[in-house]
């Protein structure tokens, strides 16, 4: 497994060398968090050399775009990232990420590149894109853009057992997407679901389509299992910070505690940063498919209970 | 009771759900990169005996329920009630038919089982995974014959029966597995 890990670094490295993407390194402790609701940092509390507590990163994207609007170019990282909370068969609090970004490139020509990278380490499968709206149409025959909060509350309890859980409309589409529609990927090789609902961009780009307003967003299951999730970038000082603010938010409203919002970002997409497109990809679940892993414990040299 | 916290349950731990007292079998954590966290629990209910999967918000927490497995020495049974005493403590107590089940084929007397207690009373009995009882009747065993091949049923002391080798007998006693029931061989002599 050591030797499979080294390898697929290698030729994840070879990839990016062809294409004249340049390898990056970016600081793991940062001095502000992610704002995302759903995303909790792990947080280093002491230490002479810091003069308040610095979060590890849950992402190097931050970073990342402060260099793209500095000039950088095309490049790519292979780093550690942290997530608090999250260990199970396909987490591990601490994990590898491949991040990249390309300027002038829009999401769907990422979403080909990244086809490309998938099946060079892993060899041909098919691949498959499809909106996240025709994806819930063809598999649950419900419209994720127009049914009611009821509509996918009664699908989902009539399919699962759910207790008194409950939420807003974007908890009822990731809990369908993921207990419902993943398993379904489950023999279709690279399918990539773009096109997200406005409320679940992220930090993508929110286009209006056919009277919709969708996150120019993606995200790649490879047999099942999810692998990346990429954007055309927001690149809007103004609604970034927007953005930042309505996470917290969504944070206030259900008890989380609000993080600091990354002014260096900010004043980086206030420099400009170019119209470009990223992914990040989770290099441990890569591996995990190479090797036919069924437990993300079993492609880390120590897990999180042997650390 | 100890609250557990979705992320802490793991197999083995006993929580409170819908009122019923339950053992987690599995728990997986489910999360798509972007959204919400959610674990599926995947439950034993220890009355019932019914497994279930139960869908819940990652961090909400379960009331731990007051579930304890106990090694314990089996007494009697009065034909109502099947009575068992901690070792230790020499505290008794009573199971009834529904937390004994088909236990009652595998108890011998003087024998160390698993109860589990439920607000201090017996909920289940675990037999020990192997135990030695005596064939009270069976067919007459054919002398010689050890070969292979061919096998009888034969009524144990506990009123269990098993299917056993032709050349066993009355009076003799032999080695069983709870789990599956079959014969394991004779028993060793003491």
């Amino acid at each position: 497994m050591l030797r499979a890990r080294a390898a697929l670094l290698d030729s994840v490295r070879e990839f990016f060398a062809a294409r004249h993407v340049l390898e990056v390194e970016t600081p793991l402790l940062c001095s502000a968090g992610v704002t995302d609701p759903a995303i909790e940092p792990l947080i280093v509390e002491r230490g002479s050399s810091l003069h308040s507590p610095h979060y590890l990163q849950t992402s190097p994207e931050y970073a990342m775009k402060r260099l793209l609007a500095a000039g950088s170019g095309p490049i790519y990282q292979l780093t550690k990232a942290f997530r608090d909370g999250e260990a199970g068969v396909r987490h591990n609090p601490e994990f590898t990420l491949l991040e990249w970004y390309r300027p002038d490139h829009d999401y769907h020509q990422l979403m080909r590149e990244v086809a490309e990278l998938v099946c060079s380490c892993l060899g041909e499968k098919p691949v498959q894109y499809i909106t996240y709206r025709d994806l819930f149409l063809a598999e649950l025959g419900l419209d994720p853009l127009t049914a009611s909060l009821a509509d996918l509350r009664l699908r989902a309890q009539q399919e699962l057992d759910l207790g008194s859980l409950d939420g807003d409309k974007d908890l009822w589409l990731d809990l369908l997407m993921s207990h419902l529609i993943e398993p379904r990927l489950a023999a279709r090789g690279l399918c990539f679901v773009y096109d997200y609902p406005a409320s679940q961009a992220a930090l993508s780009n929110i286009v209006e389509k056919d009277g919709q307003l969708l996150g120019q967003r993606f995200e790649l299951y490879v047999d099942g299992l999810e692998l990346a999730n990429g954007y055309s970038e927001l690149t809007d000082p103004a609604e970034q910070r927007r953005r930042f603010q309505a996470d917290n938010a969504r944070r206030r409203d259900t008890g989380l505690d609000e993080k600091p919002v990354d002014d260096r970002l900010l004043a980086a997409l206030e420099a400009g940063m170019p119209q470009c497109s990223g992914v990040a990809l989770g290099f441990d679940r890569l591996l995990m498919l190479l090797t036919g892993s069924e437990d993300i414990r079993q492609v880390l040299a120590f897990d999180w209970a042997r650390i | 009771m100890a609250n557990y916290s979705t992320n802490e349950l793991r197999s083995g731990i006993k929580v409170m759900l819908d009122g019923e007292p339950c053992s987690i079998l599995d728990n997986e954590f489910v999360k798509p990169g972007k959204g919400q966290a959610f674990n599926r629990v995947k439950l034993r209910n220890l009355n019932s005996g019914r497994v279930w999967e139960r869908t819940f918000k990652s961090g909400e927490s379960l009331e731990g329920a007051d579930v304890m497995d106990r090694t314990m020495e089996y007494l009697y049974t009065d034909g109502e009630f099947w009575y068992f005493m901690e070792p230790d403590t020499f505290e008794q107590y009573q199971a009834d038919e529904k937390a004994v089940g088909d236990t009652h084929l595998w108890l011998k007397e003087q024998e160390r089982c698993e109860v589990t207690l439920y607000n201090d009373s017996p909920l289940s009995v675990a037999p020990p995974n192997f135990v030695e009882l005596e064939i009270t009747e069976t067919d007459p065993g054919l002398k010689g014959d050890t070969a292979q091949g061919g096998s009888k049923p034969a009524t144990l002391s506990t009123g269990a029966v098993v299917k056993v080798p032709l050349f066993l007998s009355q009076g003799e006693i032999i080695r069983v597995d709870t789990r599956t029931g079959e014969y394991q061989g004779r028993a060793s002599k003491s």
